[in-house]
């Protein structure tokens, strides 16, 4: 994809001419005990109309380059103390502000990973947009209005005029960042830098931001520094690559050689981390049960969340969110089952109400013993059976209780053993989960967030539960540490006989850790089935198109064809009495149930 | 909206119930007797015996409680003990001198408040911020009377810039609104500060220096809207710190408002005028609230009434 299809070049230009040439670049931060490098001996070219990778986990040193090149480095706490920025003929490194100012924006511009926080919430898109074109360009505002309009529409946003008047709640992910890249691209720049620009988006989302920012290059011959955690985004966007490790470079090479014959250790082992879909059926099948063996560890039968939306001076019942609705599923003894979906699909809901966390309407059963009819002590009781680990293993870490109580607290709460057994226990747990024994007595900010995840693993197993819900347990996490976490997770089980309920919106993940797969769409589940069957014949639309978006890290791999959807999702809110057609499942054979179209 | 107001004004006279109820307990059980401040050291017991009666106090408890909402729902307020005259109008003749001194003073405060945390912030760290917040500590420690003589020692005794007391012209306002607005501006410098610090972390600070803004633009339109938020919340509890500052500061300054009644109510035990006071300073705290939270959409549009 590389030369197929070279960009349409503006008269004049040289496709080969450099538009910022970087040489040893240094950055370092203040410390207690003096510089502390963060980016040693950095170089590279960036040619007009190129798209240039730069790849790493957390902590390579990425992101601070694009924060370097756009002169918002958090000075004095980071600052470059050697080498040179050169874009065009301008020396970025020392440049006064003022003079940085009327770069930014205008010569060199950037888009985040976070649409909903990069934008000014008590702003109007159309205020924050001409706002960026009037600060380089003497623009009446009428004139800065027509500007705003043409850019909005170029980033194929349906109704510019009324965008206009939004504000950046009332747009979705997806619409905020085409807004980002609208106001990134209007003063058409050299040089666009998009650090994680689809992270935060859903994979059918991310899909349509993609194609659209490759569009808009090809248009406006714009450089692009793409910088990503994701091999698969790699291979469909760029043109070259740059390996960062530790702030220093790894390997460089075009994209193509590089997924072919990767020449460091380092990126091998980052290419082999990568999770591929069909990569799955490596996974041996034994230890598990067949999907359709075992008996039932969880059964739910029409299971509803509804939320209430209240209005008027009585707050008068209004209409409901329904946000889970009528979902029926088994989890067996001993395997794993995995909810896959877009955001506020539902997926997460189902697992609270599992756990007792919302409200729920239908009949959950766990061990054959239905939720509803539980006292209060066999509540409490089942609770024990029923462990969750969630995505963000700081926020779920009491950051002032040491790793050692923290896994022990939930054994204090059940009473379960004296002290002397439960700190056996503790440190047995510990070294399931890949842990010296000391790190009991350390604080959960001393750990990586690898590690950090397993303190949260090991405290869900410290009561022996049956099942563990796993709530995008690995999406957090760099690559190399997903795969070891997925490894531990999967030694665990074949251990314990746990089940899981894996939640993600990561295919390849899915594939790579699950028995069975159920698809979530607006509440419902639209496919359910083994893993074979769904990711070997998806039969659902939805879930083709799923599939279908997810970015395959190969750069020589024919590029699936998506149809091009600008429609937003329908909404879940429901006035009173009325609801969303109820999908009933209809079985394929074996197993495989599909809701009819 | 309209809704919402309604059900928040339905709250409010819950509130002010509660607030009377508690109020009315408070006074029952007071060791003080209002009678015998009334009747004085000589009268006989014959005669505080038959003053009690005619104040109703010789009543049960339950029955003076209901008596007293009655007339408060038709507007009756009671008599002062010792002033004869109906406490609503002593209310109402005192009520404007106090809006005023109150609105003033919540200007001063937030203008030397917010003005000095966003300083503070945008210095933090630097000799600047530290000297800033440093006298947002004495502000904020100093006892109200100790400010409001210094002001005055300055500016009305030694200088000779405002009158030393009294009401009248917008001269006798200026000490004592600042001598409030001094003291409430430590609070806000405080807030405001974090707040902005906050804010200035925020992906959006960075997007807004990505476009080029210069950087008055990027506080200015970026970072104070978003970092006043807090604050205008913060600006409906504070009514309530207000009314007990006001009580001295009115004292200090011969401020003829609703602060100055109270203290000397509160001296005689003259219950019904320390009711009224304490139901228009609830009143206020309600109000304030309301208004705090009806301003809040405005400036920022994901706030949703409901």
């Amino acid at each position: 994809m590389t030369t197929a299809t070279a960009p349409l070049l503006p008269a004049g230009t040289d496709p080969a001419e450099v538009v910022l040439a970087v040489r040893g670049l240094q950055v370092a931060a203040r410390s207690d005990s003096g510089l502390m490098p963060l980016i040693e001996d950095l170089s590279f070219d960036l040619r007009r109309g190129e798209t240039l990778a730069i790849a790493g986990e957390s902590g390579s040193g990425k992101s601070i380059t694009a924060l370097a090149c756009m002169g918002l480095l958090p000075q004095p706490a980071v600052r470059v103390t050697g080498g040179t920025i050169r874009l065009g003929d301008t020396e970025l490194t020392g440049l006064p502000e003022a003079r940085m100012q009327r770069i930014r924006g205008a010569r060199i511009a950037m888009i985040f990973q976070e649409p909903m926080t990069a934008l000014n919430p008590v702003m109007t898109i159309g205020r924050q947009l001409t706002e960026a074109i009037r600060a380089h360009e003497p623009l009446g505002l009428a004139a800065a209005r027509t500007r705003t309009i043409e850019a909005i529409r170029a980033v194929r946003i349906s109704q510019p005029e009324r965008r206009l008047a939004q504000y950046p709640h009332e747009l979705s992910g997806g619409m905020r960042q085409r807004v980002m890249i609208a106001m990134a691209l209007a003063l058409r720049p050299d040089v666009l830098i998009a650090d994680e620009p689809t992270t935060a988006l859903d994979v059918t989302v991310q899909r349509e931001v993609l194609d659209l920012l490759r569009d808009l290059q090809r248009e406006l011959s714009t450089a692009v520094i793409l910088i990503t955690h994701d091999m698969g985004v790699v291979a469909e966007m760029a043109d070259r690559v740059i390996v960062m490790r530790r702030g220093r470079v790894v390997e460089t090479a075009p994209t193509a050689s590089l997924f072919a014959a990767p020449q460091d250790d380092y990126t091998r082992q980052l290419l082999a981390a990568v999770p591929r879909i069909g990569a799955g059926q490596a996974r041996p099948a034994q230890g598990s049960p067949l999907p359709d063996g075992g008996d039932t560890l969880v059964r739910m039968t029409d299971v509803s969340v509804r939320f209430p939306v209240r209005q008027g001076v009585f707050g008068r019942l209004h209409a409901r969110v329904h946000a889970v609705e009528k979902v029926s599923l088994d989890i067996r003894r001993g395997e794993t089952l995995a909810l896959v979906g877009e955001s506020g699909c539902g997926k997460s809901t189902i697992a609270r109400a599992l756990v007792g966390l919302v409200p729920h309407e239908g009949r959950i059963e766990v061990g054959g013993k239905a939720l509803a009819d539980l006292g209060r002590a066999a509540t409490k009781a089942l609770r024990r059976d029923l462990q969750i680990v969630f995505q963000d293993p700081m926020a779920a870490l009491d950051a002032r209780m040491t790793v050692g109580e923290l896994i022990r607290e939930p054994l204090v709460i059940h009473g379960i053993g004296t002290p002397d057994e439960q700190r056996a226990r503790v440190r047995d747990l510990l070294e399931r989960v890949d842990l010296p024994a000391l790190a009991a007595n350390r604080y959960p900010h001393q750990f990586s967030g690898g590690q950090r995840q397993r303190i949260c693993i090991a405290r869900a197993l410290a009561l022996k539960p049956r099942l563990i819900v796993c709530d995008e347990s690995v999406a957090a996490l760099d690559v190399s540490i997903q795969a070891r976490v997925l490894d531990l997770l999967r030694d665990l089980q074949a251990e314990t006989g746990v089940s899981y309920l894996f939640i993600s919106h990561d295919m390849a993940v899915v594939e790579n850790i699950s028995d069975r797969v159920a698809v979530m769409y607006l509440g419902q589940i639209v496919e359910m089935g083994s893993r074979a069957q769904v990711f070997g014949d998806p039969r659902h639309s939805y879930t083709r198109r799923l599939l279908a978006a997810v970015p395959v890290p190969d750069p020589q791999a024919p590029r699936r064809d998506m149809p091009r959807l600008t429609g937003e999702i329908p909404s879940p809110v429901w006035p009173i009495g009325a609801g969303p057609e109820r999908k009933v499942l209809v079985d394929m054979g074996a197993g495989h149930m599909v809701a009819p179209e | 909206m309209l809704a919402y107001v309604l059900r928040r004004l339905i709250q409010s006279a819950l509130i002010l119930l509660g607030v009377s109820f508690i109020t009315f307990v408070l006074l029952y059980v007071l060791p003080a007797d209002p009678v015998r401040q009334i009747a004085g050291r000589s009268a006989t017991p014959e005669t505080v015996e038959s003053i009690r009666r005619q104040l109703g106090l010789d009543q049960p408890f339950v029955v003076q409680y209901a008596n007293y909402l009655w007339n408060l729902v038709h507007g009756d307020l009671g008599r002062s003990y010792l002033q004869k005259t109906e406490v609503a109008a002593l209310l109402l003749s005192r009520l404007p001198a106090t809006l005023l001194l109150m609105v003033a003073a919540i200007f001063c405060e937030l203008l030397i408040g917010l003005t000095l945390g966003m300083i503070a912030a945008l210095y933090r760290g630097r000799p600047l911020d530290n000297a800033l917040m440093l006298g947002s500590f004495v502000t904020v420690s100093a006892p109200q009377f100790v400010v409001a003589l210094l002001l005055l020692y300055v500016f009305s005794v030694r200088l000779g810039w405002f009158p030393i007391g009294g009401y009248g012209t917008a001269a006798h306002l200026v000490l004592p609104a600042l001598t409030l607005g001094i003291l409430g501006s430590g609070w806000y410098s405080r807030i405001m500060r974090s707040s902005m610090l906050d804010v200035m972390r925020a992906d959006f600070i960075r997007t807004a220096r990505a476009k080029g803004l210069g950087r008055a633009r990027v506080v200015l339109w970026h970072a104070l809207p978003n970092a006043i938020l807090p604050v205008i919340a913060m600006v409906g509890i504070d009514i309530g710190m207000f009314m007990s500052g006001i009580v001295v500061v009115e004292s200090v300054f011969g401020w003829p408002g609703i602060g100055q009644l109270a203290w000397q109510a509160i001296q005689r035990v003259d219950i019904p005028i320390i009711m009224g006071v304490t139901l228009v300073s609830a009143t206020a705290i309600v109000i304030g609230n309301l208004i705090a939270d009806l301003v809040a959409p405005l400036i920022d549009p994901r706030i949703r009434l409901r």
